[in-house]
């Protein structure tokens, strides 16, 4: 990064030269195929997610940056160096493992120290980064106990803290969140970004859970199939989704098939139905004109009234489902056609003032950019 | 009340069939030879109440130990069974730890079969089994002539009837006590640990000394154990594979009471092997126990 105050990209920086690159990469078991001609760069100091439904090959794909599984076809470079026929213990990548892997028969302070030892570190200066892991996790206090004298909360950190201490290039974590409850997982989500901030490491996170790769990444790789669908930053990731799948994985959105009739300044015309007026959304750099297309839009972006409004799209409907959520309440409202739009509105009156109410008919509206035209 | 009744249970068990049988071999021990039926003095009488106890106790003494140390025989033997047990534990342990080894990482679906493969020989007789060792390792045996037929050996080799067959035979017929302990603590090993180890700058091989064998250490020790404590006290295998000069105490132990006819010092011999058993037996109790809350 040249200028401090630019945002960190470096994945859009000509100039940058990535510290993993990923050419070409399949993987076959068999016949079944884990992978698909991944390309794929990570850059320095990255958070980068790889999210994805179980089986998709994002755990694949990660244990081949630890040398645990190994390319059928294709290039995994590191820092440069070409990673194949590299063993594990010869990379400078740790893991997290998702069970967390302790050394039952170690302490806390022998299970970090454990890399150190394998090194050959001297004694002081061993000790030395080990306490400085220990503050880093803030687990000082649990220094002498064994790994199942202590809390599944603390044992996460023990198991960061021991894949940090030897200040791997590449830090790889597996589903590292997954054993922790929701308010711990929440709390240890700003921690990890924290601690990889501190720290300056690369960190790959493989998980399945969409809100930790959006709160913690700088970029997310969407996985399905083998194949990446998109790798973008978490906001593009929701607000412009590549396709139907993506948009689809990612929060909830309403799909509707429809096809484009006419392009204007970034906004799309789309035809879904011949009784009701064309909807007006934004166009997609893949959006082409008399072709079929899917109409997508977020519940959060579409609002609900009583009376016809005069927003750029208005449909009526009828309320089919109303899901109560606390602070949101997302109503399921059929359009005449048929097809299912859902609306989310902010809680900020009590439940017992709510407007509307099953078997309602109601306005949809929603602005001419709100609206996604994909592909397909 | 049932509660106990229910912590009696054991209690009145080990009493029965474990400190009243002591007791009267400890009695034994302590009497003198005697040509009668049973063939030792004094006998317990109740007939002649108080008086007749009294000089019951009177009549106790510590011949037969006095008699133990006096020949060499007997502390020579004990330190053979000592020497031959540890041994056999240690070949057991050799060939116990890559079987249990192969089967913990053998596929999911070929364990059980494994398990009753190892299990197996039990079913048949114990006897039986070490007499077809007899077949195998005699002079004109299976073993010989196959070494004879590949050529290895112009003669046959003398195996039967010394310490060799010995150990061939316990550890063949303890391997299972020590297989079993290993395997358990093995298969409860996580593949992963071992990753992990690798992924912190391990060989296999390194992993295997740090991670492997430390995580096998209690299944180890009890399967060591297991092996040790039959085997310091055998006397099948020793009498039927070794040879006039195989000392075992077992053997000592079988003469004294049948060709001797000696009850009190055969029952001296078997309180003093006893007394040396304890010494395992508290330190694996020990190690159990030691186990069972580090896994708490």
């Amino acid at each position: 990064m040249t200028d401090a105050s630019a945002p960190f990209a470096p994945w859009d920086d000509p100039n940058e030269t990535p510290l993993i690159s990923i050419k070409g990469v399949s993987k076959r078991f068999g016949d079944f195929t884990a992978l698909n001609n991944i390309n794929l760069s990570i850059y320095t100091r990255e958070f980068f997610a790889l999210l994805g439904p179980s089986g998709c090959g994002k755990t694949t794909l990660m244990r081949m940056l630890d040398g645990f599984e190994h390319p059928s076809s294709g290039t995994i470079t590191i820092d440069g160096q070409d990673m194949a026929g590299v063993p594990p213990n010869k990379r400078a990548v740790n893991m997290m493992f998702q069970s967390y892997a302790l050394f039952p028969h170690l302490s806390i302070w022998d299970n970090i120290a454990f890399g150190l030892r394998r090194d050959g570190m001297p004694k002081d200066q061993m000790a030395a980064r080990v306490e400085e892991m220990l503050r880093l996790t803030r687990l000082e206090s649990f220094v002498r106990r064994k790994p199942h004298q202590i809390s599944g909360g603390q044992r996460q950190r023990v198991a960061l803290a021991r894949s940090l201490a030897k200040a791997p290039k590449l830090l790889l974590l597996d589903e590292p969140l997954g054993a922790l409850d929701k308010k711990l997982r929440q709390e240890t989500q700003f921690e990890l970004m924290d601690i990889q901030e501190t720290t300056g490491t690369t960190f790959v996170i493989v998980t399945h859970d969409q809100e930790e790769a959006m709160t913690v990444a700088s970029r997310v790789a969407v996985m399905g199939q083998g194949t990446l669908a998109q790798v973008d930053t978490p906001d593009r990731i929701y607000e412009v989704p590549a396709d139907t799948y993506v948009a689809d994985f990612i929060g909830e959105i309403s799909l509707i098939p429809a096809r484009c009739t006419g392009l204007s300044e970034g906004i799309a015309r789309v035809s879904w139905s011949e009784d009701h007026p064309e909807i007006l959304c934004s166009a997609q750099g893949g959006t082409v004109v008399d072709q079929a297309c899917t109409f997508a839009i977020r519940p959060e972006k579409v609002s609900i009234s009583s009376e016809r409004t005069t927003a750029p799209n208005c449909l009526p409907g009828k309320i089919i489902d109303i899901a109560y959520t606390g602070n949101l309440s997302t109503y399921k409202v059929e359009l005449a056609t048929g097809q299912m739009i859902s609306a989310q509105v902010a809680n900020t009156a009590r439940v017992a003032n709510r407007p509307f109410t099953w078997e309602d008919a109601v306005w949809l509206s929603w602005s001419d950019t709100a609206g996604l035209c994909l592909p397909g | 009340m049932r509660k106990f009744f229910l912590i009696s249970g054991p209690y009145f068990w080990l009493l029965i069939f474990f400190l009243i049988p002591f007791g009267i071999v400890l009695k034994i021990s302590l009497s003198d030879i005697a040509v009668s039926i049973p063939p030792y003095t004094p006998k317990l009488d109740f007939s002649e109440g108080w008086a007749g106890l009294q000089a019951f106790f009177a009549a106790l003494d510590l011949e037969s130990y006095v008699w133990l140390t006096e020949d060499d025989l007997y502390w020579k033997a004990y330190l053979s069974s000592v020497q031959i047990a540890a041994i056999s534990t240690l070949l057991c342990l050799l060939v116990g730890f890559p079987i249990a080894y192969a089967m913990a990482n053998a596929p999911q679906a070929w364990r059980p079969m494994l398990m009753m493969l190892v299990i197996l020989p039990f079913w048949t007789s114990f006897l039986i089994r070490v007499y077809a060792w007899i077949g195998i390792l005699s002079r004109e045996g299976f073993l010989n002539q196959l070494l004879i037929w590949l050529g290895l050996i112009s003669e046959p080799l003398t195996i039967l009837n010394t310490d060799i067959a010995v150990y061939i035979g316990i550890t063949y017929t303890y391997c299972p006590f020590m297989i079993l302990p290993i395997y358990a603590s093995l298969e409860r090993l996580d593949a992963s640990l071992l990753e992990a180890a690798e992924d912190l700058g391990c060989s296999r091989v390194k992993a295997f000394w740090l991670i492997t064998v430390p995580l096998a250490k209690a299944g180890i020790i009890a399967g060591c154990f297991l092996v040790f404590i039959p085997a310091l006290g055998e006397f099948v295998i020793p009498s039927l594979l070794g040879g006039s000069d195989t000392l075992m105490i077992g053997k000592v132990l079988y003469t004294e009471f049948f060709s001797n006819r000696d009850w009190p010092v055969a029952s001296a011999v078997a309180v003093i092997l006893l007394l040396i058993l304890v010494i395992p037996i508290v330190l694996f109790q020990r190690n159990e126990q030691k186990q069972r809350e580090a896994e708490q």
